[in-house]
């Protein structure tokens, strides 16, 4: 009789289990929607783009290892959500103060250049990968993708899709606050 | 104005619901019928308020009051008038007060039609039904608040998600929330009845009707939302194992046992404990499908902002209700005495099997579903659970129900011969063995298990009309109970589902090509010829259209017209597939990138008896239909037993 009253706690019991997970999903503040990434906690890979602008220098390694934590953003002027991200690395550049690189991934220079004209132009430094080759030493997967590189040149966040204002005020900036 | 009317009714309805959960259970234990009939009164105008509410809301939609929150966030003017309406409910707040009504709905129609309950089951099934209403209106009123205003208001809206903006998904939501809520109503008895401390044939009788409309609801939405995916994503696939289509399928699986299950309490006063749980458990799973869909826990394509402080809301509600139940189970089932005895093989023994691999069916598709979020949590690692894991084991558990599933009809109760039930279905079997050794030969070589399956769907077909023809010839149709017929048609259905699935999944045809105008492509049989592509200008949309022309031995046969839209306001592209279907087969074809220089990628796709799944699901909701109007259901007792019903119809308390 014992063991058929424990029977009959079972369904609880599982129920109990499961919420436990639910409860500490919910609380351990994870995304679900992030597939996750091998660049964070690792050393940057080499940067080395041609300039976006004319008449500006090449993208060299010694950006994203110069001592200063630095955005890296992958865009296109083609990419809808690219538009939508837009604003707020603008508002991170000039607000903040922070220093964004932007690459223009698989596209014209000449549309990408337009775009920028259009929008307005966050980036302190723009290249392009018109063949998509750095972005493969990347793990990009498309565009918009951004990377937070520290002041050591490690990857310290890697965002697939656009940024939201909650990346920016929750992630984003607490990160560069802690690290200046 | 109206809207503020609309928020008062809520927070009225939430008084009210309040009132009924409590005074009728006090009336209940005390056996004060003046308490109990209270619980009536309250449910009927719970239901009015929420009415009122829910067209308050539907008021705002409609004349594009852009000075309400949610009508701004998902609404916009030059949307078509069915859009509007089903942007009630194409969002969390108001796909909530939606949820919101039906219960209240269900709710007054037990008080409507429970005219032949006993009144303190009653009134406890009502009081229940009403803490289920107070958990969503508080849940509406203090986190989705669907009346907010927003000032200054816009001069217009956001518009809806265009993935929505789709006939077949306007109703999609109404029917499964249903199927969902529905459950509630049998749950409800399921807590009165432990209450009560008694589940007795009476019991199982009334419970059944509520569990036959909800699980009839359940499949029409799951259908809905498996054609709607079928031919919007474009991937000529009708089932994903989306978290979102596995939450729904879970009730479903755990209805479909219940259904079986109360038919033995009913006939034969056994597996009492059993039913109360699926009862408990198929509203369960339903909660869960919601709390999975709405916290943000797992990822799927579904449409509605997730919030972690609505999350904690439902995780909370869903331990009360779903908790709280278990722990009344856990307390009370153990004095649930059964009744009937019966040996192994007989109905009662090729129901329990049934019940067994159904359930197990349902706890597989809960560990894939939850198994990536475990591990996440656990380990840290990201795996996606997705058709293969569920092809290895959802689909092998299929085979002996789908084998038992003609078997068991033609079982007596208590005690049976397998064999004399076996030997009547041999030219059912048969006929199966030969249609799957012509499917393996003659239309693939390769993927023998799809041809295994394809003779179980014939089975089934050929399995549940033996039976019926059985009864035909002994002279029974006349005498045969809606129920029988109910029966076989749901089971023959199945088969047709099975056959359209397999065909479609194992046996399709796929085509991609780069093609410019004037150029033409040979697919299945058939000459291809895309014509043109046009810009469309829609309501709400822009859109590229290609005109194909089709034709078969070099006559003309139909010209197919997809295409892509670009929808302004959200500046979101959705495709719209062209299907061309004779009832065997789809020909599928949709539009995708390109320009007129490099040319558009075509995607054709040939389905054989893909129009089969669907039309297979509506039969088996008919065939629930037409079991519910069943005169037994209705009047609570066959005719010709009419002295002994109304002993079990109205119990001595």
């Amino acid at each position: 009789m014992r063991s058929n009253r424990l029977l009959f706690l079972l369904p609880l019991l599982t129920l109990l289990v499961m919420a436990g997970f639910f409860g500490w999903s919910l609380l351990s503040g994870r995304d679900p929607a992030s597939i996750g990434s091998v660049m964070v906690g690792r050393p940057a890979p080499a940067l080395a783009a041609p300039a976006l602008r004319a008449g500006d220098p090449a993208l060299t390694d010694s950006l994203i290892r110069s001592g200063k934590p630095v955005l890296l953003n992958f865009f296109a002027s083609w990419c809808a959500p690219c538009l939508s991200e837009h604003p707020l690395l603008t508002r991170l550049a000039e607000r903040d103060g922070v220093t964004v690189i932007g690459i223009a991934w698989k596209d014209k220079p000449d549309a990408a250049r337009a775009w920028l004209k259009k929008l307005g132009d966050p980036f302190k430094y723009a290249g392009f990968d018109l063949e998509g080759k750095i972005a493969l030493d990347w793990g990009l997967s498309g565009v918009p993708e951004t990377y937070l590189i520290d002041a050591q040149g490690v990857v310290r966040l890697h965002f697939r899709g656009p940024l939201t204002e909650r990346d920016v005020s929750d992630r984003i900036l607490p990160l560069l606050k802690a690290g200046s | 104005m109206i809207p503020e009317v609309g928020h008062f009714a809520l927070i009225l309805a939430l008084a009210v619901a309040l009132v009924q959960g409590t005074l009728p259970l006090v009336g209940a234990s005390r056996g004060d019928g003046r308490l109990m009939a209270l619980g009536r009164t309250a449910a009927l105008t719970q239901a009015f308020l929420v009415i009122l509410a829910f067209g308050a809301l539907t008021q705002a939609y409609v004349t594009s009051d852009f000075s309400v929150t949610n009508v701004v966030a998902n609404s916009h003017s030059a949307k078509p008038l069915i859009y509007k309406i089903s942007g009630v409910w194409g969002n969390h707040e108001g796909s909530m007060l939606l949820w919101a009504l039906i219960l209240a709905l269900f709710g007054a129609a037990v008080a409507i039609f429970g005219g032949n309950l006993p009144d303190s089951l009653r009134a406890r099934v009502l009081a229940v039904q009403a803490w289920i209403g107070v958990g969503f209106l508080a849940f509406l009123l203090f986190t989705s608040n669907p009346f907010e205003r927003v000032s200054p208001a816009p001069f217009d809206g956001n518009g809806l998600n265009p993935l929505l903006q789709d006939p077949g998904l306007a109703f999609h939501p109404p029917l499964l929330y249903l199927g969902y809520v529905g459950m509630s109503v049998t749950y409800a008895f399921a807590i009165a009845a432990l209450i009560e401390g008694r589940v007795d044939v009476a019991w199982a009788r009334w419970v059944r009707p509520w569990t036959l409309a909800a699980w009839c609801f359940l499949t029409l939405g799951i259908a809905l939302g498996s054609w709607w995916a079928y031919y919007i994503l474009g991937w000529g696939g009708f089932w994903f194992w989306d978290p979102v289509e596995n939450a729904s399928l879970m009730p479903w699986l755990a209805g479909t046992a219940l259904l079986h299950s109360a038919i033995v309490v009913e006939k034969r006063d056994a597996l009492k404990s059993w039913t109360v749980l699926l009862a408990i458990l198929a509203f369960s799973l339903s909660l869960l499908g919601t709390f999975l869909v709405r916290s943000g826990v797992l990822t799927s394509v579904h449409a509605f902002a997730q919030d972690p402080a609505r999350g904690m809301f439902i995780l909370a509600f869903l331990l009360i209700v779903t908790g709280g139940g278990l722990a009344l189970y856990a307390w009370r089932a153990p004095q649930l005495q059964g009744g009937g005895l019966f040996q192994a093989v007989s109905r009662e023994g090729a129901l329990i099997l049934n019940n067994l691999l159904l359930c197990t069916l349902a706890a597989t598709v809960l560990l894939g579903t939850l198994y990536p979020l475990f591990l996440d949590l656990i380990t840290g690692n990201k795996v996606s659970v997705g058709p293969p894991f569920f092809n290895a084991t959802f689909v092998p558990i299929c085979a002996p129900l789908f084998a038992a599933l003609c078997v068991g009809p033609f079982l007596g109760w208590k005690r049976a011969e397998l064999w004399p039930a076996l030997v009547r279905l041999r030219v059912a079997f048969v006929v199966s063995v030969m249609a799957a050794i012509v499917a393996a030969v003659a239309v693939d070589g390769r993927a023998t298990l799809a041809a295994v399956a394809f003779g179980f769907g014939v089975w089934l077909i050929l399995g549940s009309l033996t039976e019926f023809l059985g009864r035909v010839r002994r002279g029974r149709l006349r005498t045969m109970p809606r129920s029988a017929i109910g029966m076989t048609i749901a089971h023959a259905s199945l088969g047709v589902i099975v056959l359209g699935a397999v065909a479609t999944a194992a046996w399709h045809l796929e085509f991609i090509q780069t093609m410019k105008p004037g150029e033409r492509a040979s697919f299945a049989g058939f000459e291809v010829t895309l014509k043109s592509v046009d810009a469309v200008q829609g309501p709400n949309y822009i859109a590229e259209r290609a005109t194909l022309a089709v034709t078969s031995d070099g006559k003309p046969y139909t010209t197919m017209t997809p295409e892509r839209r670009l929808f302004l306001v959200q500046k979101r592209q959705v495709a719209e597939t062209a299907i061309h279907s004779n009832g065997l087969r789809d020909f599928y074809v949709t539009l995708g990138e390109g320009d007129a220089a490099k040319g558009w990628v075509i995607r054709m796709y040939y389905n054989p008896l893909a129009p089969w799944i669907w039309l297979g699901a509506a039969m088996c909701a008919l065939g629930g239909f037409v079991s519910l109007s069943d005169r037994r259901l209705r009047i609570g007792a066959p005719r010709r037993s009419q002295g002994r019903s109304r002993a079990t119809a109205q119990p001595a308390e």
